[in-house]
Formats: C-alpha cells, sequence, structure tokens
C-alpha cells in the first residue's frame, strides 16, 4: 500500500473544502473524506498483517521517499510498522466522529472543517514519518489549527486558552527543534549527516551527546503528552474547545507527544533512556497522582474529563519509562484506549452541554430520563476511564501495571504502587460525576418540562464508532497487541541491545 | 567585448533605462494621467523581472571594481521581484499621488545604487553604490507630504544613515591604513587581527548594523517605519535589508574570513541582543506598522543566527530565508498598505473583527503572519528552520536554545494580530473594501510563493548549489 496516500486524502479533502458552498456541501466531502480515510487505515491494517504473516520482518513496512532538500540530506521517508498503524486506526476512528458530532457546525462552517481536516492531515504524517524532518513538519502542522479552532469556536476564556496552548505546544515543538538539530549533527553517517530516522538508530550516538538532547525532545514531546508539570495547557485547552476539537486535542495531539517520546527520544537514544528513565517514573506518577486529585476537585465535566487526561496520559509517559516491553505495550494501548475514550467522553459531554447548556456537574441531574442514550455514553466512558474490565481501559492500565512491576528496583515498585492506588482516586470522581450528572433528580426546573431529543443519528454513529473500538479492545485485546508487538519489540531489543553493548 | 559589457552590467543598464524612460516622460509636453504611469512603469519592471532570468554570466569589469557572478545575479533579481510587488502594491496610495514620476525616479535610483553595491568588487565601490541607494530612500520617506510625521521620518533616516556611513568611511579608511589596499580579492591577505584592524572592522560592521538594524543600532527603525509611507516602508524592511544582507554575508565570509573567530562571538552577542530587544519591544506595539519594524529587527537576529554558521548551508539558507522574507514580509505589508490606503487605520484595535467584513485580506495577512512566524506549512516554516539548523552548524546550542525559544515569543505577537482579526468582536469593523486588480495580484503572487516555495525543491537545492562558505 502506498502511505502517502494517508496524506493525500486529507490534503484533497482540505482542498476541495475550500471550493465548496454552504453546509451541506462541506460536510458531505468532509465526511466523505474522513470514510475513505477510515477504510484507507483498515486496508493498511489488513496489508500489514498480510505482510508480516507472509514473513516480512523488516521493521518498517510500505516504505516510500522522496528528496526533498537534496543539498541537506533532507527526504520525504514514510514507513509503518504496528504502532504507527494503531496510532493511525486511532486518528481516522476520532476524526470520523468529531466530524458527525460538528454535523450542525453553522458558524463559518468551511474553515471550521477545514482546519479539523488539516490537523488530522498534521497527525497521519506524524505518525508514519521516517524522516525526523518531515515528522517535526507535520508536527507543527497539527498545532496552529487548534489555536483557530478553540479561539473562534470555542467557549468561556478561549482567547486565554487558545494561546496559552498554542505557545506551550509550540514552545515544546521548539525543544523538540533543537534536540532534533543535535541528533543531526551529531549522526556521522558515512561522511554526511541525517535526519533518518532507522539511519540514526542504527548509529550509536556518544552516551555524552545523548544525555544533552534527550531532555530536550522528551520534554518538548512531554509537553505535547502532558508531562508534569507542563501540563497546564491541557484543562485549559480542552475545556474551551468546542467538541470536535477537544476530541480531537484528547483523542490525538496528546497522542503526538506519546509516539514522539517513545519513538524519537526513547527509540533513537536508549542509553539517555535508561540515565534519565528515574525521572520521567517520578514526574508520570506524580502526574498520575496530581492529575487525579486535581479531578476530584472539579465541578466542569470537561474540566473533569480534562484533568483526568492529565492522569491518564501520565499512564502512557510510566509505561514508557519503565522500558520493559509489557510497559510499553501498555503504553500504546493506553494511548489507543484513552484517545477514544477521552473523545467518546467530550463527544458525550458535548451533546448534552448542546442541550442543557451547562457543563457543571451539580446542576445537571436525571439525565438519564431524559436522554438514555447520550447517558449511556457518558457512562460507559467514564467506565472504561476508571478501568471497567470488559473495555479498553482496563486492558491498557493492567498491562502497563504489570510490565511496571517486572522492574524489581524498589522506586520503580514504589511508582507502581502509587499509580494503582490512584484508580481509587478515578473511581470516585468518575461515579461522584455520574451519579450527580446523570441519576438522580433533576435540580433544573426547565429540565422537568424539557421535551428535548435524545441523541440525532450523526451523534449516535459518532458515539457507536468509539464504543466499538473500546468494547473491540476491551473484549480482544490481542488484536491491538499482536499489531503494536512487534514495533515494541523491536524498540525494547534495540534499547537492550544498544545498552548492554556498551 | 563590447557585448560583453552590456551583458555583464545588464540589470544595472535596465534599470538606468527604465529611469531615463520615466524622466522624459517628465520632461515631456504631454501631462500624463498616473493611471497610464503606473501601467507603464509596473510593465516595465515586469520586464526588468523576466529579464533577470536571460543570458547571465559571471564576469568582471573595470579592472575588479564591478563583478557579477550567479549568485550575485539571483540576489538582483530578488530585489527586482520585491520591488515590482511592492510597486503593484503602492497602486491605490499612488494613483491620486501628485508627484509620482519622482517617486519612481527616486525608487528605481536607491535600486540601482543597491545593484552596484552588491556587485562592488572594492570598498569605494561597495560605498559609491551605498550612498546612491541611501539618499534617494530618505527622499521618498517623506512622500507623503501633507503628513509631518512623513518628513520627520526622513529627517531621522537621512541623519542616521550619515551617521551610520560616517562610520562605515572611517573604518574604511582605517582599513586602507592598516593593509594598503581597498579590493576585496586582495583585503584578506593583508589581514592580521592587529587591535587597529579590528577596531576598523568594528566600525564597518556597524556600518551594517545600522543599516540592517540590528540593536544596538536599531532605534531608528520604529520612527522612520511608521512615519514613511507604508510602500516606502516595506521597501526599506525588505528590498534594503535584503540587499544589505547580500553584501553582509558576501563580506564576511570572503574579505574578513581571517577574523572569523572574532565575528563570530560579536554576530552570537548582536543576535542575541536583536532578537530578545526586537521581540520585547514588538509585544507592545499596537501600529501595525512599528509592530512589523520591531518583528523586521527580530527577524534580522534570527538571520544573523544563520550567518554565524559560515556554512555553506549558511550563505544559502541566508538567501533563501529572504527570498521568503520577501514574500512573507510584502504580503503583511500589501494589506497594511491598502487597508491604510483606503481608510488611514493602521493600529491593531482597528483591525479588531476584520474577517466579518474583509476575509480575503485577513486570511493574506494571517498567512504572511504564520510565515514570518515560521509556522509550517507556509515557506517560512523551511526559511527559519534552516537559519537556525544552519547556526546549529557551529555547535553552540545554548545559543541555538535562545533562538529557538525567541521564536515563541515572536509567535505569541504574530498571533495576538491573528486573534485581533479572527476573535475578537468589535463595532465598528472596517467596512468592507474592494480591492483593486494591481495589489489583489501582488498579494496572490506573495501567497502563491509563500504556499509553494518550500515544496519546489529545485530553489534550495539552485541556491545551495551557487552558496560559498568555508
Amino acid at each position: 500500500m502506498n502511505l502517502s496516500l494517508l496524506i493525500l486524502i486529507p490534503l484533497l479533502t482540505a482542498i476541495a473544502i475550500l471550493f465548496c458552498k454552504g453546509l451541506k456541501q462541506v460536510r458531505a466531502v468532509t465526511l466523505s473524506g474522513a470514510v475513505i480515510q477510515l477504510f484507507a487505515a483498515f486496508f493498511l491494517w489488513y496489508a500489514y498483517t498480510h505482510e508480516r504473516a507472509a514473513g516480512n520482518i523488516a521493521p518498517m513496512l510500505f516504505e516510500d521517499g522522496y528528496i526533498w532538500f537534496a543539498s541537506l540530506n533532507i527526504n520525504y521517508h514514510v514507513g509503518v510498522d504496528g504502532i504507527s498503524i494503531a496510532m493511525v486506526l486511532l486518528t481516522s476512528f476520532v476524526v470520523l466522529a468529531g466530524i458527525l458530532v460538528s454535523w450542525h457546525q453553522q458558524q463559518m462552517s468551511k474553515e471550521f472543517f477545514f482546519l479539523l481536516i488539516l490537523l488530522s492531515l498534521g497527525a497521519y504524517g506524524f505518525f508514519i514519518s521516517l524522516d525526523l524532518f518531515t515528522l517535526f513538519f507535520f508536527l507543527e502542522v497539527a498545532v496552529i489549527p487548534k489555536f483557530l479552532l478553540i479561539g473562534i469556536w470555542g467557549s468561556g476564556k478561549k482567547e486565554y486558552s487558545a494561546m496559552k496552548l498554542a505557545l506551550m505546544l509550540m514552545g515544546g515543538s521548539a525543544l523538540v527543534f533543537v534536540g532534533l538539530l543535535g541528533l543531526y549533527f551529531n549522526s556521522n553517517f558515512g561522511s554526511t549527516t541525517t535526519f533518518d530516522l532507522l539511519q540514526i538508530a542504527q548509529l550509536h550516538i556518544p552516551v555524552e551527546v545523548q544525555k544533552v538532547f534527550f531532555p530536550f525532545i522528551f520534554i518538548g514531546f512531554g509537553i505535547f503528552g502532558a508531562l508534569f508539570p507542563f501540563h497546564t495547557w491541557v484543562p485549559d485547552g480542552h475545556s474551551s474547545a468546542p467538541t470536535a476539537a477537544s476530541m480531537f486535542l484528547a483523542g490525538i495531539s496528546m497522542k503526538l507527544g506519546g509516539y514522539g517520546c517513545l519513538r524519537v527520544a526513547t527509540y533513537l537514544m536508549p542509553d539517555a533512556a535508561h540515565y534519565y528513565s528515574p525521572v520521567i517514573i517520578v514526574l508520570a506518577t506524580i502526574a498520575i497522582i496530581y492529575g487525579a486529585f486535581a479531578t476530584m476537585m472539579q465541578k466542569d465535566l470537561k474540566y473533569i474529563n480534562a484533568y483526568s487526561s492529565v492522569s491518564h496520559c501520565g499512564f502512557v509517559l510510566l509505561g514508557i519509562g519503565m522500558l520493559t516491553q509489557t510497559a510499553i505495550n501498555g503504553a500504546v494501548m493506553q494511548m489507543v484506549s484513552h484517545g477514544l475514550m477521552t473523545a467518546l467522553f467530550f463527544a458525550a459531554i458535548g451533546m448534552i452541554y448542546d442541550r442543557t447548556h451547562t457543563r457543571m456537574a451539580a446542576q445537571l441531574g436525571g439525565l438519564l430520563k431524559i436522554m438514555p442514550f447520550i447517558s449511556t455514553v457518558f457512562v460507559l466512558a467514564g467506565l472504561c476511564s476508571l478501568g471497567l474490565p470488559g473495555l479498553s481501559g482496563f486492558v491498557a492500565e493492567v498491562t502497563v501495571f504489570m510490565g511496571s512491576w517486572q522492574n524489581a528496583d524498589k522506586l520503580y515498585r514504589i511508582a507502581t504502587i502509587l499509580s494503582c492506588a490512584s484508580i481509587v482516586v478515578t473511581a470516585v470522581y468518575i461515579l461522584r460525576a455520574v451519579g450527580q450528572a446523570i441519576m438522580g433528580p433533576s435540580p433544573l426546573a426547565p429540565l422537568h418540562e424539557w421535551r428535548g431529543e435524545d441523541a440525532a443519528w450523526n451523534e449516535k454513529f459518532a458515539a457507536a464508532i468509539l464504543i466499538i473500538g473500546i468494547i473491540a479492545i476491551g473484549i480482544a485485546p490481542f488484536w491491538l497487541n499482536d499489531l503494536i508487538t512487534p514495533g515494541t519489540q523491536n524498540i525494547i531489543h534495540h534499547t537492550i541491545s544498544t545498552v548492554t553493548l556498551k | 567585448m563590447t557585448s560583453q559589457f552590456f551583458i555583464l552590467l545588464k540589470f544595472e543598464l535596465l534599470v538606468a533605462v527604465i529611469i531615463f524612460i520615466l524622466l522624459f516622460i517628465k520632461l515631456g509636453s504631454n501631462e500624463w494621467k498616473n493611471k497610464a504611469v503606473l501601467r507603464v512603469v509596473n510593465i516595465l519592471l515586469l520586464i526588468n523581472f523576466i529579464a533577470g532570468f536571460f543570458m547571465n554570466h559571471d564576469g568582471t569589469l573595470f579592472g575588479d571594481m564591478f563583478r557579477t557572478t550567479r549568485l550575485i545575479e539571483l540576489q538582483k533579481n530578488v530585489l527586482n521581484l520585491g520591488t515590482l510587488i511592492i510597486s503593484a502594491q503602492a497602486y491605490p496610495w499612488l494613483k491620486n499621488h501628485k508627484h509620482i514620476l519622482e517617486f519612481y525616479i527616486l525608487l528605481l535610483s536607491t535600486l540601482l545604487g543597491m545593484f552596484f553595491m552588491i556587485s562592488g568588487g572594492n570598498l569605494l565601490m561597495f560605498y559609491l553604490g551605498l550612498e546612491i541607494s541611501t539618499i534617494p530612500l530618505a527622499a521618498i520617506c517623506n512622500f507623503d507630504l501633507e503628513k509631518r510625521r512623513s518628513s520627520e521620518a526622513a529627517m531621522k533616516l537621512i541623519i542616521s544613515s550619515a551617521f551610520s556611513s560616517g562610520l562605515l568611511l572611517f573604518g574604511i579608511s582605517l582599513m586602507y591604513g592598516t593593509t594598503g589596499t581597498l579590493d576585496f580579492s586582495e583585503l584578506p591577505q593583508h589581514l592580521n587581527g592587529s587591535s587597529l584592524q579590528l577596531f576598523a572592522f568594528i566600525l564597518l560592521v556597524a556600518g551594517f548594523a545600522f543599516k540592517i538594524s540590528v540593536v544596538p543600532f536599531h532605534l531608528w527603525t520604529a520612527d522612520v517605519y511608521e512615519g514613511s509611507p507604508v510602500s516606502v516602508t516595506s521597501y526599506l524592511s525588505v528590498i534594503s535589508k535584503a540587499a544589505f544582507l547580500f553584501v553582509f554575508i558576501s563580506v564576511l565570509y570572503n574579505v574578513f574570513k581571517p577574523l572569523a573567530a572574532t565575528w563570530f562571538n560579536m554576530l552570537m552577542l548582536l543576535s542575541v541582543l536583536t532578537m530578545v530587544i526586537g521581540n520585547l519591544f514588538a509585544i507592545r506595539q499596537n501600529n501595525l506598522k512599528r509592530f512589523l519594524a520591531f518583528s523586521s529587527i527580530t527577524q534580522m537576529g534570527f538571520i544573523l543566527v544563520g550567518i554565524s554558521g559560515s556554512s555553506q548551508m549558511g550563505t544559502a539558507s541566508v538567501i533563501y530565508f529572504l527570498l521568503i522574507y520577501v514574500f512573507s514580509n510584502l504580503g503583511a505589508f500589501g494589506v497594511i498598505a491598502f487597508v491604510s490606503a483606503a481608510t488611514g487605520k493602521e493600529t491593531m484595535d482597528d483591525y479588531k473583527g476584520l474577517y466579518k467584513t474583509n476575509p480575503f485580506l485577513s486570511w493574506v495577512l494571517t498567512i504572511s503572519l504564520f510565515s514570518l512566524a515560521g509556522i509550517p506549512p507556509t515557506a517560512g516554516f523551511f526559511g527559519k528552520f534552516f537559519l537556525i539548523m544552519a547556526g546549529a552548524g557551529k555547535g553552540n546550542y545554548v545559543f541555538i536554545t535562545i533562538a529557538a525559544l525567541n521564536m515563541i515569543i515572536s509567535l505569541y505577537y504574530y498571533l495576538k494580530v491573528v486573534k485581533a482579526m479572527f476573535m475578537d468582536a468589535n463595532e465598528q469593523p472596517i467596512e468592507k473594501l474592494s480591492i483593486n486588480t494591481l495589489p489583489k495580484l501582488a498579494m496572490i503572487i506573495c501567497m502563491s510563493g509563500i504556499v509553494s516555495i518550500g515544496f519546489i525543491q529545485p530553489i534550495y537545492n539552485y541556491i545551495y548549489s551557487l552558496s560559498f562558505g568555508f
């Protein structure tokens, strides 16, 4: 399969949107683009398993490249392994759901859908890039649409949040930029220097150099992935964004960070990853616990989900920091699971907000009677978040914990135990939010008389897509596990072999 | 031999011919209408630009006083392109101007001066070109004839230029005193790094720093930019700076190569100062011309990062960046020039809610600002990336980190303008403006340049193949 299709489809969709007239045409084009992309992603999965079954053990499949700036040895180079495919599938699920949720976007619909597609273009490109220049290019492509999406269509203190998010994320990418330059100029591949990820992985970059540039890249990507203490953009950004943008932000953008930490920082600088691993573990544990307790204090449903995202994304970084095969598997699963689950959560909150015009848990209540479908979706997302067996959250978190426990070191054990304990806190805030908003009597007088409809077809579809993903992973985790294992094996094998060689 | 003479002097001769044509029109008995003049001038400039692509040869003239290479021709053509775009954008302002012919004659004289300056093979020739370019420039700063601020700007420019010329001349004479030559090709052999030579060198760099408004020699910039007509401001900030940078980089790399260790540290210091102070001042501006003035100071800081790389990548990246800078800065100035000519409004508050009434202008300004900030997929991303990358080749990563963080600060104020246009509410936004063909065309050219340059890979490779470094 030609991987550039994954970039071309959104690009063509975006261009087509520019020539559309009226909401109907725009959303028809956007939807068809997203559906085609979903099929392409599934086909990629199929082709990949087929190829692996045929015995192809190359670390990256379907490689494709063009020379971009020949004189600087910068190329457009793409290729995928199981991890990339999992992220691409996640992105296409979330994009489709996000578009369906914003089906009735009236105000400046053309610009809105254009920016959504541009954002997804950046994400797709990022996940399949094998050249650090291309990767960085797509990373930044995915940032600025968020600024406009939040600033124009957002709610609350949207300008502040949009600016904060854009500056923090661009700050992160500036750090990544410095780190990438460091890698480039220290990659003496033959006589030339290179940005090529696979080539750099083959080299052994001096440990001293790794120690200097690992923090740049890890913190840079960590800002995207809500690394403590750089997580502050998460709550503001998520809560001010329009529904689809929140879904994209939590479901896709934060995954850029986790993926980058894994693929670029850990994979290319294994020695430094081992060296800094305790720091990562400590920061991730703080994020998990702090995020959970901060969520307890929130009253706004969107803030609840945003802070819980900080906590959940902590598991991703924890898994990466543990540097065992199982833990990294868990980290990738957690990325997928969290992407689907938060997107679902934000979709449900958006639907509730559209109908009741409030997001305060205390002002809501008894929603289950009025809108059973939406309430069920909300409850399901909540249960997934607190790690109910049978849903994806449980699978991912348990895998992370199992992998973490394999590290016999005392610090690592303590971190694992503390992170496990945070699940209890998660249960408290989720159950409380569900109890306040969904069950019980309705405190709002108008709500009693209100005969609003339940979810419309587009919202049902959007929720269904995400729920299918969550349940599929929950019931049959081996699908996802088999997909990503060769990729994580490759990474872990690489880190261990280079470290023991020394 | 004679044909060789004409071919090597092609750029200068063409501009001189245009100047003479305009002079004859001025002196002729018929009074020309402004619109007719504009049409003729723009067609002539277009011919001038297109002619720049043909019959390019390397060579020297007048006993090495004048030299030309493919790279110099490319640089001259970048300037030609910028002048053409500025001329097209000046349409709404000039169509009712009383002294339109004088404006163009002076404008083209400065261009001619810059061409001689870029081609100069000798410090004297360089100085001659510089003066031809500076004095008419001060005159056209004064072309908003009924505005006092415009005369003030002209006065400030001429005084500070005279001062910087004085420094430059002092430096040149000391340089002559210590080396006994003014020839670029002979100077390097006579440089031994004695303290008098270093002093002369510092004076020379200060002269350059004035012209490209590097901190601490930037104080004239904001006032002059604000007072001058927008078209002149854009000319000052793009064409004039680009020309001086072309010369600066060539002089540093080729002539003062023996002093490289010295000027690397100087450039680093100047660059950090320029980026930080330019940024801090730009944040506080409300007038968009002043704002772009300070933001262009910051951009100079980034360019110095690239120059400090002193490699082939450095030269190529600086020229590539300047090519992109022509498009991005002129895109931004084009919108401001147009709105200013149509409504007289120039502050950020006036631009609030612009998107509701003028979506096209808002998108042009937004994309230009994104390109200035270096956000992909605009060309500015590639330009900035390569500049900083060239600087990183020296291995000083503290410096590079400072540069990268300054990019974020600059992003903040560029986004502030975008926020004003798209997100802020305004009771009385600028009314819907209908855009004349020529300025619209110029904006579309800028946009297509911004969107496409990064993806047309031969451009960078071509520049790189012509570049020099050590």
